[in-house]
């Protein structure tokens, strides 16, 4: 039911918004052009920090650092996951990369899988985030944004714990 | 963020040395250089169509539509808007987009948004708490359907792939609350640093 609706609604929404925007007697095609004449612009202004950052996350990565924290682990957060809660906050490429090393080690119904789905699915990547999205008008002083993100990160994580072992632990155990 | 990045390279050169990747570093570094722009080039082609729609939606009073309905929520979580800005609707737009999972519409949308902000920016190299709570909506990355993640378990011949839906969703929104909660808090006590 909701993959239909993911699959329906970008052409509704754009079939929408034309529709409307006639109806309205606005020159679309010109305005569509207005628009897409930032496009350019912007993608190439983002270059400098996306450089930055991807350079950075990739070389930590490659380096086997993430490994070290693997030491961190205990009997709530299994160790194959330390390297996931690190890498996803900084990239979502690299988080699903790790995800799916996860899937074929342990098989796609172990509990330490499910409980990687969730933490993949319900985070974003808040460094690139950040990054570019300050980068590209030029914000230098990021104030408390990096704090909230970092602190949103953290209850993101202990709710995953939490919620994964409300949900499927109890039929393991 | 000048720390973030001095820990990650030089933690990676460190940990290149020690555990004797370092050629694998390099190599890293190099490559992700032509990812960046790789990124950012595929990002202009459809950055240009969602900026153009988003063009035409504005143009025809759709986004005022959506603010003025949203006005009584948003006023509430970004105090320094005006009322008649066009980041208001934009903002919804951009956290229905993420919501759907839908990346390719997100991205333009946002950074559409921070643009709007930067407007009404006094200082242009400070963020402002419109745009500190904007991106704590963004990173806390609320999505219903976490659709890359169960197309790995499929693709690896999960039983039940759906199964995690409902716990990813309780999650999500969660966390989206809770970062909510946490920019409008910080907001408060960061008065004292400024």
């Amino acid at each position: 039911m909701i993959n239909t609706i993911s699959l329906y609604i970008l052409p509704l929404m754009i079939l929408f918004i034309l529709t409307f925007a006639l109806a309205k007697k606005v020159p679309v095609y010109e305005e569509f052009i207005e628009g897409a004449k930032d496009g350019f612009k912007v993608s190439i202004s983002i270059i400098p920090y996306l450089v930055a950052i991807i350079v950075a996350v990739s070389m930590f990565r490659a380096s086997g650092a993430l490994d070290i924290f693997k030491h961190f682990a205990n009997t709530i957060i299994p160790p194959d996951i330390i390297p996931l809660i690190f890498t996803r906050p900084l990239s979502g490429s690299a988080a699903l990369g790790l995800f799916s090393d996860i899937v074929k080690e342990f098989g796609p119904d172990s509990y330490i899988v499910k409980l990687a789905a969730i933490m993949v699915g319900s985070s974003e990547t808040t460094f690139y985030v950040l990054a570019v999205y300050f980068g590209s008008i030029g914000i230098k002083k990021y104030r408390y944004a990096l704090l909230t993100g970092i602190i949103a990160d953290i209850i993101n994580i202990g709710l995953a714990i939490w919620v994964a072992r409300l949900f499927f632990l109890a039929s393991i155990s | 963020m000048n720390y973030i990045f001095f820990i990650l390279i030089s933690v990676s050169i460190v940990a290149g040395i020690y555990n004797h990747t370092l050629d694998k570093v390099v190599k890293s570094m190099l490559e992700a250089c032509n990812t960046s722009v790789e990124i950012a080039l595929s990002l202009i082609g459809i950055m240009a169509f969602w900026l153009g729609v988003m063009r035409i939606a504005e143009k025809c009073g759709l986004v005022q539509i959506i603010s003025k309905f949203l006005y009584p929520i948003t006023k509430f979580l970004f105090k320094d808007v005006k009322k008649d800005s066009p980041a208001i609707g934009d903002i919804t737009m951009s956290v229905t987009a993420n919501a759907l999972g839908l990346t390719n519409a997100a991205t333009p949308i946002g950074l559409k948004v921070m643009k709007e902000l930067q407007e009404d920016n006094p200082d242009k190299t400070t963020a402002t708490d419109a745009m500190c709570m904007f991106l704590g909506m963004n990173t806390a990355g609320f999505q219903i359907i976490p659709a890359t993640v169960i197309a790995i378990l499929v693709g690896f011949g999960a039983k039940n792939p759906t199964e995690i839906i409902l716990p990813t969703f309780i999650v999500t929104s969660l966390s989206f609350v809770s970062a909510i909660i946490t920019s409008l808090i910080l907001q408060k006590l960061w008065r004292k640093y400024d």
